[in-house]
């Protein structure tokens, strides 16, 4: 990447696209309450943890963002950075280097929550998160950072799998899953790569985009 | 404020609209000062173009004063007196750092309905649908100029409107559509369509080095126009049944070397091709009316270049795609990379080199826009260009 990575002011809008990722893995996954917590390491494929039983729906997105993989990893790896760029994503409270507490926010103001845990995070190439113990909604995913050809940036793939509420029809935890995961991550991505690339989220709106407080505060 | 508004084919009202207002850290409001009509909006007045909504503020061609900047550095300041491109681009993405800003990843809100119809989404665009990210336009008092800090350019007082507007859009895209041409010493370029992109495209032929350039047109005004203010030869199609035979007389058989067609997805025509594509257009079985586009694959030289800055917007039928493959013909295309374009035209414009304001008929009040939008979609009055000036 050309332009100047080091720590300044740019970083806050960095971080909170970053956020806007992971958010949506934990935001858009939604999925799933509970079920059973037997977590199965992800051996063979660090890029892509499972839920128990092999369950769960799954989404990938891919964007190429003009970065490099350590500049982006970076930004990711900050957690609690997140929320500030997805209206969804309420908190995200880090316990310790492999546990955190993530807290969304649907529709209706429903509000979920889930713990998750780092199963993989090998530095400027991928993480990798599961929901664990006490959580509303069962997911799993990671994110990798792979350069580009001829200096067009980083791919960055974000995987999720998210299962279904079993059982929860009508409940409002099905109400906040209803909508489309696939579509959230694409345009999470897209709003991450503009926070990133040029520094705020294209609007055409009157309404600024939901990610107007960060944007303003580079 | 009072603005340009599109509520439906054939119905373009000025209105009265809430002001623009700073939405992100790079924008500017800029009080617009003149603002044009484009070929390419009488597409969105005929409905040609999808996703228009009523009420949508029309006008991509605008230049004027800032009267408010956001708080980004390197932007444009309060007071600076600039010209817009049409297309909005960040500056920062990978299109826009190779000088391709009309394909800027990250300036469409609706990337999404883009990408549903053309797999990618290209950049967003002033007054020009939501499919291109539903922006207000510049034909109104005041527009909201997204990026501040990457699109206007700022144009010194000693160059008057009418000097300086068309670096918004025409000017670039006639120059575009000439660089895309390729020209080499003795090249002869044939021109379809000349409307105003036309007559600008014939210009920066001969600046580019060609040697003949013929335009091909029906309407007397702008076959005038050509002649007087481009130094073209004329070739009437309603007097000319069979253009590509004529074409091949006028260069020695063989051909032009480079054709522009500069007429886009409503071509006009009076071969059986022309009246059919206008008969599926009307029912909707075809989106775009292709005709000069079709001669203009036909009547180039082997080898040779079709420039494309008409604007398509979906499915052609009966697309001559044999013969651009038996002559092995380059095309080249796309909505005007304007930004790359902006310094060195400027440079033309100020040297005297080019002068773009002799494609313009018509200066109105802008309150008289619906008026002017259905004159210049008839071609009445002779109208080629109309300026509309919102202080008016």
């Amino acid at each position: 990447m050309t332009r100047n990575q080091s720590s300044d002011g740019r970083n806050a809008l960095r971080v909170a696209g970053a956020v806007g990722l992971v958010t949506l893995a934990g935001a858009g996954y939604l999925a799933v309450q509970m079920a059973s917590r037997r977590h199965r390491p992800a051996k063979r494929r660090p890029d892509m943890p499972t839920l128990a039983g092999g369950r769960g729906a799954h989404v990938e997105r891919t964007v190429t963002i003009l970065g490099s993989p350590a500049d982006l990893y970076r930004i990711w790896r900050d957690l609690e950075r997140l929320p500030e760029l997805m209206s969804h994503l309420d908190s995200v409270a880090v316990r310790d280097p492999v546990r955190s507490r993530w807290t969304a926010r649907g529709p209706a103001g429903i509000r979920v929550s889930w713990e998750a845990e780092i199963v993989a995070d090998e530095p400027d190439r991928l993480i990798a998160w599961r929901s664990v113990g006490q959580s509303q909604v069962e997911n799993a995913g990671s994110v990798t950072f792979t350069r580009a050809p001829g200096n067009r940036g980083t791919e960055v793939k974000v995987i999720c799998t998210y299962a279904p509420p079993a059982g929860q029809v009508g409940s409002a935890i099905a109400t906040f899953f209803r909508g489309n995961p696939d579509q959230e991550i694409r345009e999470d991505l897209r709003r991450f790569k503009q926070l990133y690339e040029a520094g705020e989220v294209a609007t055409s709106s009157a309404v600024p985009p939901r990610s107007g407080a960060l944007a303003g505060s580079r | 404020m009072r603005a340009v508004c599109w509520y439906g084919a054939r119905d373009v009202r000025v209105a009265r609209v809430p002001d623009p207002q700073i939405l992100n850290r790079k924008d500017a409001i800029v009080k617009v000062t003149s603002t044009a009509i484009c070929g390419s909006d009488l597409h969105l007045f005929n409905g040609v173009i999808p996703t228009m909504k009523p009420g949508d503020v029309l006008g991509h061609e605008f230049m004027g004063e800032v009267v408010e900047a956001g708080s980004g550095e390197g932007a444009v300041k309060r007071g600076d007196r600039v010209v817009v491109p049409f297309a909005i681009a960040c500056g920062a993405c990978w299109y826009c750092r190779e000088g391709l800003t009309s394909l800027c990843d990250n300036s469409n809100p609706n990337a999404h309905m883009a990408e549903a119809l053309y797999g990618f989404s290209a950049s967003g665009l002033f007054g020009y649908s939501h499919l291109y990210g539903g922006y207000p336009g510049g034909q109104a008092e005041y527009v909201r100029v997204p990026f501040g800090d990457t699109g206007p350019v700022r144009v010194p007082a000693s160059l008057s409107d009418a000097q300086v507007l068309f670096l918004s859009d025409i000017l670039p895209t006639g120059y575009m559509a000439a660089e895309n041409c390729r020209i080499r010493a003795g090249d002869v370029v044939a021109v379809w369509g000349s409307g105003p992109v036309g007559l600008l495209a014939m210009k920066s032929a001969y600046l580019l080095g060609a040697e003949r350039v013929i335009a091909i047109d029906r309407w007397p005004v702008r076959l005038r126009l050509a002649e007087s203010g481009a130094k073209a030869e004329t070739l009437n199609y309603g007097e000319t049944p069979d253009v590509v035979e004529e074409l091949k007389q006028r260069t020695g058989g063989r051909g032009p070397d480079a054709c522009i067609d500069a007429a886009g997805m409503e071509a006009h025509g009076t071969t059986v091709d022309a009246l059919y594509d206008r008969a599926k257009q009307v029912v909707r079985l075809a989106t775009d009316r292709s005709h000069a586009l079709r001669e203009a694959i036909q009547a180039c030289r082997k080898g040779g270049t079709v420039s494309i800055p008409g604007v398509y917007g979906g499915f052609l039928d009966k697309f001559p795609m044999g013969a651009a493959f038996a002559k092995g013909l380059t095309l080249r295309m796309g909505q005007t990379h304007v930004h790359r374009y902006l310094r060195p035209l400027l440079e033309h414009i100020e040297s005297g080199r080019l002068d773009a304001s002799f494609v313009v008929s018509h200066r109105w009040p802008l309150s008289r826009a619906a008026e002017a939008y259905r004159m210049f979609n008839d071609k009445r009055e002779d109208c080629t260009k109309v300026v509309l000036d919102p202080t008016a």
